[in-house]
């Protein structure tokens, strides 16, 4: 827990991302972490404004969708790209939504930086 | 009539490999589309397999240009985690050689960005240039590019006063250099007539889309990280250099005097360089998590790292300035000539090995 965090849900993630972009933050990155122990995922949004850092964190079960924030920040469709690549986090409507290629090849099928990886590949091909 | 254009993954202004799809209309550009991966290493991933003091070698590795950077971002990060007090020669002693980084970073990109003119004689001059701050680093750390004095709790090596003397009149060479060059590139006709007015990010835009480095600052914003005071930083006089057009060449002209404002602060440096120890001795091992960042040549870098007690970090997340940049590009490369795109994309200075970590 950081000491400028404060914890949303997916229901509440693009209304308080909206208040900050009409603020006038910055936002700074994405960050996704797996938490092992309760198979979920910890994301971070981070902010800036005037060098002063703030996060907001959504703790979200694996495979649950995500809602994206590309509609209102628009550089966060980079780093929600790079995160469903590397972990699988489901990220909604996402406005250009690489499909787990913007590093990875088609053919891969597993979540490179997941612990407990989800299949992207169609139902009926090889297990992953 | 539309086409759709690759740009890249080799091209010759690009010493890594990116792939643009550019989509255009006659001459100009109306989309441009990024594809990565082509040197993805997965390098955060190696925290399962090496423990955190290993990690500072493998984050050096993240990039060469900016490698002493990187480590001094990761180190700080961890101290944190650990509840760690650096020495106060360490903390001079890291900005000194950050600073002497930013110089060498700066320089091998305004190289690069003469010899996309076509200035293949002003490239070497660069180049040559250069070589005076690459000679400092292997004559004090052992090494050019990737020097390894950052470790977790201080630095591993030390100046003498010799060199001291020595560095402080290399950095006046280097800079009176820079200087006698810069006219050279900035009021040549050529040069305005393709960066003037081109690839231009608004101050709007470049808050929007968070632009960071010289990007953001050549928009009119005066945002560095050194502001926030890590390291030495705190101790030692700064401004942000800041230019206003929005364009490549304003951003050209951001790294020119952000090469006189990092020689300032190796002299600011070496004139209040304490005595006392390079390291505390760490004990424990790292637990919870922290947030860092720092002020690369090519913009904001940050880490995030995740401790739980052993000697294998959790996670190590690793936020770039090129990566941040990347967005931006997209919105300034509409509306351009097709002739245009390879200096707007340099004027970002992409480095695609930070980018792919």
């Amino acid at each position: 827990m950081f000491a400028n965090e404060q914890a949303v849900t997916v229901d509440t993630l693009i209304p308080e991302c909206q208040k900050r972009f009409d603020e006038g933050l910055r936002l700074v990155g994405v960050t996704a972490v797996e938490i092992k122990a309760d198979s979920t995922f910890d994301v971070l949004y981070h902010f800036d404004q005037d060098l002063q850092v703030s996060h907001l964190r959504v703790n979200v079960p694996k495979e649950a969708p995500v809602p994206s924030i590309s509609g209102v920040y628009f550089p966060a469709l980079l780093y929600e790209n790079e995160i469903k690549d590397q972990f699988g986090v489901n990220f909604q409507n996402i406005l250009i939504d690489f499909g787990c290629t913007l590093y990875l090849e088609p053919e891969v099928v597993k979540s490179p930086f997941c612990t407990f990886t989800f299949a992207r590949k169609e139902k009926g091909k090889e297990e992953a | 009539m539309r086409t759709i254009l690759p740009f890249g993954p080799q091209h010759p202004v690009l010493p890594e490999p990116i792939h643009l799809k550019l989509v255009v209309e006659d001459e100009t550009v109306v989309e441009a589309l990024p594809n990565l991966g082509y040197v993805h290493r997965g390098l955060e991933k190696l925290t399962d397999i090496r423990d955190y003091n290993q990690m500072v070698n493998i984050v050096e590795r993240v990039c060469g240009i900016c490698s002493c950077i990187h480590s001094l971002n990761y180190c700080e990060a961890v101290e944190k985690l650990m509840g760690l007090e650096v020495p106060q020669r360490a903390n001079f002693l890291r900005v000194m050689w950050g600073e002497i980084h930013r110089i060498h970073s700066h320089l091998l990109w305004l190289g690069l960005f003469a010899d996309g003119f076509g200035f293949e004689s002003l490239f070497m001059q660069f180049w040559r240039i250069r070589e005076r701050a690459m000679d400092l680093m292997e004559a004090t750390a052992g090494n050019r590019v990737v020097i390894s004095t950052n470790i977790v709790g201080g630095v591993r090596k030390d100046i003498t006063p010799e060199q001291k003397a020595w560095i402080l009149a290399e950095t006046d060479k280097i800079e009176n250099e820079v200087r006698a060059l810069e006219k050279t590139i900035l009021d040549d006709y050529t040069v305005k007539k393709r960066c003037c007015g081109k690839g231009v990010l608004t101050k709007e835009q470049a808050h929007q889309l968070g632009a960071v480095g010289p990007m953001l600052r050549g928009s009119g914003w005066a945002q560095d990280v050194r502001q926030t005071g890590y390291a030495a930083y705190g101790q030692l006089d700064f401004e942000p250099v800041v230019e206003y057009d929005g364009d490549s060449y304003a951003r050209c002209k951001v790294r020119f005097r952000e090469v006189y404002a990092a020689a300032d602060l190796v002299r600011q440096c070496l004139a209040k360089l304490p005595e006392g120890e390079l390291a505390v001795k760490v004990k424990g091992k790292p637990e919870g998590e922290v947030w860092h960042r720092v002020e690369q040549p090519r913009g904001e870098l940050y880490y995030y790292i995740k401790g739980n007690g052993s000697k294998n970090l959790e996670r190590v997340r690793i936020r770039t300035p090129t990566f941040a940049n990347i967005p931006p590009l997209l919105a300034v490369l509409p509306g351009c000539e097709l002739a245009d795109v390879p200096v707007i994309v340099l004027s970002i200075d992409p480095c695609i090995s930070c980018t792919e970590r």
